[in-house]
C-alpha cells in the first residue's frame, strides 16, 4: 500500500470516470453529480469524450467545490478506472496520495499500479453476474454499482440518491426499483468490506443555492424559444447538435398553438450548413426570426450567405458552437478559435456582430438577444459558444425574463406608414445611425417593393456599378457597425482593491477559469484588474481599460490569439501591450494554467522593464 | 437589350384584371438581355400567366440564384419583392421565405448552370421538401453571363459555338424532379408561349412543387447548328404530349373531342387544368410511366414537353410539418414567448 499519505479533502477535490463509450455511464455518472449537488455543494462536470459512438474511451470529470470554482482544475484525486485501455494513462493523472477506485473482479498484476496512491478494488463485474443474466443489465447496472460504492466511500447520503433515481424513473417503477437495488449493492459490498469513508469527502453545504444545472446548448435553444425564434435551420455537427435537438423538444412543449393544435415553428434539418444559413437568409427577409445552430466546419461553409446577408443587410441569427480546429481538427474538444473567422466571415470587406456567452444563463440571454439585435441591425450576429459550455451541465444562476419584454424587430416600414407617403429607401440612411429601414414582402399593393441582392446597389435599391453608391452603402455599413457597439452585451470591468498596472482580457467559456486564478493571484499578492468581452465589435470602455494598464494580458482558448489580433486591429493598439495568454489543447482552460502563465507573464514584464533602461542608454 | 424606356402611360384600352391591373402592372424594367434571349420570352410568359390568373403582383415573392436567368426577376412583376441570391442557392432560401410566410406566392427562377451544376444539391432537396412553389428552370445548356461554357444539361455530344464537343452526360432536370417527388412537373419551350402561358398558370394554381423546365436557347453562345437547345432544333424535336388550359371552375366541356382525348384535374384551389391529349398513350398522372416516357423520348433525341405530371392531392411542406396558418412573420410575442411562469418551472426542473 501507499507510502504517501492520502489526500484529505472535504468538498474539495476532483473524481475522473474513465469509462468505455456506449457502456451507459453517463447517466450513472450524472446521477454521482447531481447527488453531491443535491447536498448543497456546487460541482462542475466535463464530458471528455471522442468522435465514436461505441467503443472507444471516454472520461466524466467532476470537480467537486464547495468554494463555487466551476472552473475545470486539473489534477485527479480519484481515479474510477472502468476502462483497461485507458488504465496505464487513467493512473497516471492521479495526484500522489489520490484513490484508485476499480473493479478487481480478475486480478491485475501489482507492476500495472503504482505505489504512492491509494487503491479501493470492488468487484463490480462478480456482484453484476451474480445479480443479473442478462448481458446488457450486468453492463449498465455495474454503473449504478460503482455510484452506490462511491456514495458509501465519499459519504454521500444515500437518500437524496434515491430521490434523485426515483425522480428520473418517475414513469417507470420496474428500471426505479431495480436501479435502487443495483445502487444498494454497491453500498453494501462497501459497508461490509472496506474502511469508509475515505479522505475525500462530500459534506452537506448550503451553497448552491437557487442556482440551476444545465447545459449551455440546452439554455441557447430555450433563450431562441423565448426570443421568438420561429425558423431553425440546421446540419447536425458537433458540438452543436444538441441545440437545434433541445429546440425541438422545447417547440414541442411550448410552441403548440392551443387552439389549433398547429406548430408555431418550423424546424428543417437541411441537406448541408450552406442550404442551413440559406433557409434563414430566406426567413429573415421575409420577417421571421430565424436561427442556424453549427461549429467551425459550417461557419466555413456559410460565408458566402454570410457575406449576403451582410451586404444585403438581412438579420441572420447563428449560433457557433466552437471546437477544435482547423479543418475536421478536435471535434469533440473545445477550443475559442473561430474568433477571427467569424468576425470577418466572407469575401471582400466585412465585419459580424459577436456575443461571447460565458456560461448557460448568458447561453440564453444571448440568444435572445440576438433576435433583437439581428433584427435591429438587419445583419449576421453569432452566439459564440463553445464546446465546455455547450455540452457540459453547468451550474448557474436561474434563467431570467422580464415580463414586459416584446421583441425588438428594428425598423420595419408597415403599410400605414408607406400609404401615408412616408419616404422609403431600402438603403437609405434616415436616422443617422446608419440603420435603414425595410419592409417585409407583401406589405402594399404599390410601395415599399424592392430587389434584394449582393450586388452594389443605390440607396433606392436599385442595380447600380457607381462607385458613389458602393462608398455610400459601405460606409453606411461601417457607421451600423458603429452603432452596434452600444447595442450589445456591455463588457464586465473588475477592478482590483489595490491599484495595479496589469489588466487581462478574457471572454466566455474562461470565465470560471478566470475568476478562480483572480483569487490565486490576488493571494500571492499579484492583484489584476479584468475585463470580460461579452461582444465585438468591442465598445469603447475595452480601449480605455487598455490604455489604462501598462499591461494587458489577453487570455484565450486559441494558437492565434485571436482576439488579441482584433483588438489590435479594432484599436490599433500597440501589439507589445498585449501579452497573449494562450491555452488551445482541447481541454477547457484551467485556474492553474491561468495563474501560472500571468505570474511568469508578470515576472518577463519585470526583467523587461529592467531591461530597458540600459537599451535606452546612450 | 434595348435603351428605349418604356412609357408610363398606360394606354387607356388596356384592360384591368379581377385584381384592377392591366398587364403593364405585372412589367418590370428593361431586360438587359440580349436582343431574342429566350429568357425575355419567359419573362413575357410569367407576366401573361399572372395577369391572366389575376394574382396581386405584391403578394409575389421572386428569388432566383445567379446568372442570366437569374437577373430576370428584375424583368417582370416591378411591383413583388426580389431576391437575387447565392449561385445554386434560391432554393434554400425560397424554402426559407416560404416558412416564414406561406401566404405569398412563390416564383423561383434559376438556370441551368445554377440549378443543375452548382445548386444541384439543393434544387434535390427543395423538390424532396414539396416547397409551395413554383419553380422554373430557364435552360439554355450554356453558362451565358461568362461566355459560352457548357452547363450540365448540354447534350453529350453537342457542340459549343467555338466547336468544343461536350462528352459528359446531360443531366436530365425534369427526370430528376419526376424522381424526387415534385407534384408538377412540366416542360416547355420559350419559343412557344401558348404552351407555356397554360403551364405556368397550372404551376401557379398548383399546391406543392411544381417545377417547369423551358428551353430557352442562348442566341449569343448556343444557338448554332450543333447544339441541341437552339431555336431550330427544339422546333425540330418538340414531342408534346399534350396541351392544357387552366379554367376557374369547372366547366362543361363543350368542344367536341374524342372520348378520352380530354382530362381535367382539379387542383387544390378548385380551379382545373384542362389536359388535352396529344400522345393518346400519355397519362400525367402516372409518375413512373412519365419518367420511362421521358427517357425513352430523350433517348431518340426528342424533346418531351407538355404538362408531364401532376398530382392534385399533394400536400406541401407546411402541411407536412403542421405550421399553423398565420404567417410567422405575424406572430408576435404573446404567441411565441412561453413567459416567465414556464421559466420558473424550467428552473424549478433543473435543480
Amino acid at each position: 500500500m501507499s507510502m504517501n499519505p492520502a489526500i484529505e479533502a472535504i468538498n474539495d477535490f476532483v473524481v475522473k470516470f474513465a469509462n468505455v463509450n456506449g457502456s451507459g455511464s453517463a447517466s450513472a455518472n450524472e446521477l454521482f453529480a447531481k447527488s453531491i449537488l443535491r447536498m448543497g455543494v456546487p460541482v462542475s462536470p466535463r464530458n471528455i469524450f471522442p468522435s465514436n459512438i461505441q467503443g472507444l474511451p471516454t472520461w466524466y470529470e467532476v470537480r467537486v467545490t464547495e468554494a463555487g470554482h466551476l472552473g475545470r482544475r486539473g489534477g485527479v484525486d480519484l481515479m474510477v478506472a472502468m476502462n483497461p485501455q485507458t488504465w496505464a494513462a487513467d493512473l497516471k493523472e492521479i495526484e500522489p496520495g489520490g484513490y484508485l477506485f476499480y473493479d478487481n473482479s480478475k486480478p491485475i498484476p501489482a507492476s500495472r499500479f503504482r505505489d504512492d496512491i491509494h487503491v479501493i478494488g470492488v468487484p463490480l463485474t462478480e456482484i453484476c453476474n451474480a445479480a443479473y443474466t442478462d448481458p446488457r443489465q450486468r453492463q449498465l447496472f455495474k454503473n449504478i454499482v460503482y455510484v452506490g460504492a462511491l456514495s458509501v466511500l465519499l459519504d454521500i447520503e444515500c437518500a437524496v440518491i434515491e430521490k434523485l433515481i426515483a425522480e428520473q424513473y418517475k414513469s417507470k417503477p420496474k428500471l426505479l426499483d431495480s436501479n435502487v437495488q443495483a445502487l444498494h449493492m454497491g453500498r453494501e459490498y462497501v459497508q461490509k468490506h472496506i474502511p469508509h469513508p475515505i479522505g475525500l469527502r462530500v459534506r452537506r453545504a448550503d451553497k448552491v443555492g437557487n442556482r440551476i444545472f444545465l447545459e449551455g446548448n440546452n439554455a441557447a435553444a430555450l433563450g431562441a424559444v423565448y426570443g421568438g425564434a420561429t425558423v431553425c435551420a440546421w446540419y447536425p455537427i458537433t458540438p452543436s447538435s444538441s441545440c437545434a435537438e433541445a429546440f425541438q423538444s422545447y417547440c414541442m412543449k411550448y410552441r403548440v398553438d392551443a387552439e389549433t393544435g398547429k406548430n408555431m415553428y418550423a424546424i428543417v434539418q437541411a441537406e448541408d450548413e450552406i442550404a442551413s444559413i440559406g433557409m434563414v437568409v430566406g426567413a429573415g427577409w421575409n420577417g421571421a426570426r430565424a436561427f442556424t445552430t453549427t461549429s467551425g466546419p459550417g461557419i466555413s461553409l456559410m460565408t458566402e450567405f454570410i457575406g449576403l446577408a451582410y451586404m444585403a443587410e438581412i438579420p441572420v441569427t447563428i449560433i457557433n458552437v466552437q471546437r477544435g480546429g482547423p479543418s475536421t481538427g478536435m471535434p469533440t474538444r473545445t477550443q475559442q478559435a473561430d474568433i477571427l473567422s467569424c468576425a470577418y466571415a466572407s469575401h471582400g470587406d466585412t465585419k459580424h456582430v459577436l456575443l461571447f456567452p460565458e456560461d448557460p444563463k448568458e447561453c440564453f440571454e444571448h440568444a435572445a438577444a440576438a433576435l433583437d439585435l439581428a433584427d435591429r441591425l438587419q445583419t449576421p450576429i453569432f452566439v459564440m459558444s463553445d464546446l465546455d459550455i455547450g455540452m457540459n451541465q453547468r451550474l448557474c444562476d436561474p434563467l431570467e425574463w422580464d415580463a414586459s419584454r416584446s421583441f425588438d424587430r428594428g425598423k420595419v416600414m408597415t403599410a400605414e406608414e408607406l400609404e401615408s407617403g412616408k419616404e422609403f429607401g431600402r438603403y437609405l440612411d434616415v436616422d443617422g445611425d446608419g440603420i435603414p429601414y425595410r419592409t417585409y414582402p407583401g406589405t402594399h399593393a404599390g410601395k415599399g417593393s424592392f430587389f434584394t441582392r449582393g450586388t452594389t446597389k443605390n440607396a433606392y435599391a436599385g442595380y447600380s456599378e457607381q462607385g458613389p453608391d458602393y462608398l455610400y452603402n459601405v460606409h453606411r455599413l461601417l457607421k451600423k457597425f458603429d452603432t452596434a457597439k452600444n447595442l450589445v452585451p456591455q463588457p464586465v470591468i473588475r477592478k482590483a482593491e489595490k491599484p495595479t498596472p496589469f489588466g487581462a482580457i478574457y471572454f466566455g467559456s474562461t470565465s470560471p477559469a478566470m475568476a478562480e486564478a483572480i483569487e490565486v493571484l490576488e493571494s500571492d499578492n499579484q492583484p489584476l484588474d479584468t475585463l470580460r468581452l461579452r461582444a465585438f465589435p468591442f465598445p469603447d470602455s475595452v480601449a480605455s481599460f487598455i490604455s489604462e494598464h501598462e499591461f494587458v494580458f489577453v487570455v484565450e482558448q486559441n494558437r492565434d490569439a485571436q482576439v488579441r489580433s482584433l483588438l489590435v486591429n479594432e484599436f490599433g493598439i500597440d501589439p507589445a501591450k498585449l501579452v497573449p495568454i494562450l491555452h488551445y489543447d482541447g481541454t477547457p482552460i484551467t485556474a492553474r494554467f491561468i495563474g501560472q502563465a500571468i505570474s511568469a507573464a508578470i515576472a518577463a514584464t519585470h526583467r523587461c522593464s529592467q531591461k530597458l533602461p540600459e537599451v535606452s542608454t546612450p | 437589350m434595348t435603351y428605349l424606356a418604356k412609357p408610363k402611360l398606360h394606354h387607356p384600352s388596356l384592360t384591368q384584371n379581377k385584381a384592377c391591373h392591366t398587364r403593364r402592372d405585372y412589367e418590370g424594367r428593361i431586360s438587359t438581355l440580349c436582343a431574342g434571349c429566350g429568357h425575355d420570352s419567359i419573362s413575357a410568359a410569367i407576366i401573361q400567366a399572372c395577369w391572366e390568373m389575376d394574382v396581386e403582383p405584391h403578394r409575389v415573392a421572386k428569388l432566383s440564384g445567379i446568372g442570366c436567368s437569374s437577373k430576370t426577376p428584375d424583368y417582370f412583376l416591378g411591383n413583388s419583392h426580389g431576391f437575387n441570391t447565392v449561385h445554386g442557392r434560391m432554393p434554400s432560401v425560397l424554402t426559407g421565405a416560404n416558412l416564414a410566410n406561406r401566404e405569398l406566392l412563390y416564383l423561383g427562377v434559376s438556370g441551368d448552370g445554377d440549378s443543375a451544376s452548382i445548386g444541384i444539391g439543393q434544387f434535390v432537396h427543395v423538390m424532396r421538401r414539396g416547397v409551395n412553389m413554383v419553380y422554373i428552370v430557364e435552360n439554355n445548356g450554356v453558362y451565358g453571363l461568362t461566355k459560352g461554357q457548357f452547363s450540365a444539361t448540354a447534350d453529350q455530344g453537342s457542340t459549343s459555338k467555338k466547336g468544343v464537343v461536350n462528352a459528359d452526360s446531360p443531366i436530365d432536370m425534369v427526370s430528376l424532379a419526376l424522381q424526387l417527388g415534385a407534384t408538377f412537373v412540366a416542360r416547355s419551350f420559350s419559343g412557344d408561349k401558348k404552351q407555356l402561358v397554360p403551364l405556368i398558370k397550372a404551376a401557379i394554381a398548383h399546391r406543392g412543387a411544381a417545377f417547369l423546365d423551358v428551353i430557352s436557347p442562348c442566341v449569343a453562345f448556343n444557338n448554332h447548328p450543333g447544339s441541341t437547345k437552339s431555336y431550330d432544333y427544339v422546333r425540330e424535336h418538340n414531342e408534346a404530349v399534350n396541351r392544357i388550359d387552366v379554367i376557374e371552375t369547372k366547366q362543361e366541356i363543350t368542344v367536341d373531342f374524342a372520348e378520352g382525348e380530354v382530362v381535367d384535374v382539379e387542383q387544390h384551389d378548385g380551379s382545373v387544368i384542362r389536359l388535352r391529349k396529344l400522345k393518346s398513350d400519355y397519362d400525367a398522372t402516372n409518375r413512373i410511366a412519365a419518367m420511362n416516357y421521358v427517357q425513352q423520348h430523350h433517348a431518340k433525341g426528342e424533346v418531351v414537353t407538355g404538362l408531364l405530371y401532376v398530382d392534385s392531392e399533394a400536400g406541401d411542406m407546411h402541411e407536412h410539418i403542421n405550421t399553423i396558418d398565420t404567417a410567422f412573420n405575424k406572430l408576435d410575442s404573446k404567441k411565441l414567448c412561453p413567459g416567465i411562469g414556464v421559466l420558473e418551472k424550467i428552473n424549478a426542473s433543473l435543480r
